[in-house]
């Protein structure tokens, strides 16, 4: 474990009579950006709180950057940066402020702190309402400079807790930018959220949390081949009686076919390289396809997999996927076409 | 973008000790006394009760009650308030001490302080001394305000500085007692409350007013302990003001400047260890 830069090993939590966490354990390797996922209320916030040393469980460990939470809080946060669900700043002070406000707490010299937060308010698209209260900001921009005050120290772990829940698909996309900009630079990052694709989007791991425990973990893909319900849906230039029976054999299963006879669909187990192999056999049988597409299962398909219900209070999840999937940048495009879909 | 989100420049704040030292708590008060003044400077209508209070106490007790109260051992009544009036402007204004700090316990910022690696009692710190400036503002308005409408002293400038200093010192360690108030208050709002059912009867049953010989017995007894009349007739006795207290035997009538001097240091000794364990307890969880 000595590679990991975040621990907690049998995390328990109680608030009263409500249990929060009940035994959970995971560890993100330094440089990685470890998802933790799960619906609203399975103790994500929770975790997080333990680790940066805002609450204290009642039983298990915690160490960050090799410190132990318990033992060396102060040590720890002299290590981390953090993005808390509601953004933690001062609605009276402008967003600069903010900033130099939080790099002086920390720290830094003055101007030092000064400069940094000049730096980030540009990042962040922020230099023009820099010198605006921060209560006049939008949900967006509160976000985006409760993110620069997480960064402000160069904290080597970071942990950004639902960074863009109740934000509109635009800032949302914003935010995974400067997120995917972190990943890479050496920063490892726990990263709460309640949004699949996100997980999907940004983390190399993924751990799934519901009541307080863990119930599944593993890569983004390691987990969708679980759920086994990729679907796969090819279209043809012009109707081809014989297609169907010429990926019959390799979807390994019931082939439906359009009306118009253009367009063949199956459900399959998550492969990879299916793509490739389709569009070879339909090549080869002298077929032309228009487009091909596998498209994986979200990680609500997973989430109902692993626990037969779907995400609470998500009844138009998978919808809301679809659109944010859509625009996503051009990392997450990118990750799709080498996954799935030819022209 | 631009890689300088990440990227730290070398041979800067990384790995540090984890004691503060004396420069950094005090770098860390004035970042937050800084941050207290902003606050104030957003909502001027905060101080209404250091600026427009004072006057309107002023007048009201000048003109409204000065001519109908007599003043034993005799003396003008506007002499007579002005110490009273400056002891009960800072001890009410203590109250901001709660609301503020309630204010930042009831919102997100204070998960913020908490995960900075600061020197965490440089909250209360901060807003102590904050709220001491604007006490001093409070001290200003009253004067001024005693000027204009006829108060005069014949001490020296040390001896009027000393009046004022005395009361000062008292109103900053009432404040400490005002945060112990607005660390255990669930809402800002009954963090206020505070003021109307504490600070108000603690300033009134006093000899701030009015001279406690006029008292019920048993009233004129708490009167005559209660450490505002101390401070109020040591401000007097400084200011060669009319001081009707002196002629009553209880011992803090008879040594004012000691007594508000050890109730001072008392209040202090007693609420300011109390306000950082209640700060440490609300924010452990």
């Amino acid at each position: 474990m000595g590679d990991s830069m975040i621990e907690a090993d049998g995390l328990f939590k109680s608030y009263g009579e409500t249990r929060a966490l009940a035994g959970v354990s995971f560890s993100v390797p330094a440089g990685s950006v470890l998802g933790l996922l799960g619906p609203n209320g399975a103790g994500k916030t929770t975790a997080v709180r333990i680790l940066t040393t805002l609450a204290l469980p009642d039983a298990g460990r915690a160490r960050v950057a090799g410190i132990d939470v318990l033992a060396h809080p102060a040590e720890v946060r002299r290590q981390i940066g953090v993005a808390a669900q509601d953004a933690t700043l001062d609605g009276l002070l402008t967003g600069r402020q903010n900033l130099v406000l939080v790099g002086e707490l920390s720290g830094m010299r003055t101007g030092q702190a000064r400069a940094r937060a000049a730096e980030l308010l540009e990042v962040f698209e922020l230099a023009d309402a820099a010198d605006r209260v921060v209560k006049g900001y939008s949900g967006g921009m509160r976000r985006r400079l409760d993110l620069a005050a997480s960064l402000l120290t160069w904290p080597p772990v970071l942990f950004l807790d639902e960074p863009t829940t109740g934000l509109d698909p635009v800032s949302r996309q914003r935010v995974w930018e400067v997120i995917r900009e972190l990943i890479g630079s050496g920063v490892t990052v726990l990263l709460t959220t309640q949004y699949l694709d996100e997980a999907d989007a940004l983390a190399d791991g993924i751990v799934v949390v519901n009541h307080g425990q863990v119930i599944a973990e593993g890569t983004p893909r390691a987990l969708k081949e679980r759920s086994r319900s990729a679907h796969v849906e090819v279209r043809l230039a012009e109707p081809g009686p014989r297609a169907a029976g010429v990926i019959a054999p390799l979807v390994g299963g019931q082939v439906s076919v359009s009306a118009d006879g253009l367009r063949l669909s199956a459900a399959v187990d998550s492969a990879p390289g299916l793509a490739t192999a389709l569009v070879r056999a339909l090549d080869q049988a002298g077929l032309l396809v228009d487009n091909i597409e596998v498209r994986q299962p979200s990680l609500d398909d997973v989430f109902f997999a692993l626990t037969g219900a779907h995400i609470p209070g998500d009844s138009n999840g998978s919808q809301a996927t679809q659109a944010t999937a859509a625009q996503a940048g051009p990392g997450g495009a990118a990750e799709r076409v080498s996954e799935g879909a030819w022209t | 973008m631009t890689p300088a989100i990440a990227q730290r420049p070398r041979d800067t704040a990384g790995t540090r000790l984890i004691t503060h030292s004396v420069a950094e708590r005090g770098k860390n008060v004035v970042s937050m006394t800084r941050r207290d003044l902003v606050h104030i400077s957003r909502e001027p209508m905060q101080l209404s009760d250091v600026t427009i209070q004072p006057v309107l106490f002023t007048v009201l007790f000048i003109y409204l009650f000065g001519g109908a109260i007599p003043i034993p051992g005799g003396g003008s009544y506007t002499e007579f308030i002005l110490a009273g009036l400056l002891a009960l402007n800072l001890v009410t204004s203590t109250m901001g001490t709660a609301v503020g700090l309630a204010t930042d316990l009831h919102e997100g910022i204070i998960d913020r302080f908490r995960v900075l690696p600061m020197w965490r009692p440089a909250v209360l710190v901060g807003r102590s001394l904050a709220d001491l400036l604007t006490a001093c503002l409070c001290a200003l308005v009253v004067a001024v305000t005693g000027l204009a409408v006829g108060w005069r002293t014949s001490a020296g400038p040390l001896r009027i500085i000393a009046g004022f200093a005395l009361v000062l010192f008292f109103a900053y360690s009432l404040s400490w007692v005002a945060a112990c108030v607005g660390l255990n208050s669930k809402s800002p709002e009954s963090a206020a409350s505070f003021g109307f059912i504490v600070l108000f009867p603690l300033a009134f049953v006093s000899n701030a007013m009015v001279p406690t010989q006029h008292m019920p017995g048993w009233l004129q007894a708490i009167a005559d302990w209660n450490p505002v009349s101390a401070v109020t007739a040591a401000a007097r006795q400084l200011w060669d003001n009319p001081n009707p207290s002196a002629s009553i035997a209880a011992w803090p009538m008879q040594h004012p400047i000691e007594a508000s001097l050890a109730w001072s240091v008392l209040i202090l000794a007693v609420a300011a260890p109390l306000a950082s364990r209640y700060f440490r307890r609300r924010t452990t969880e």
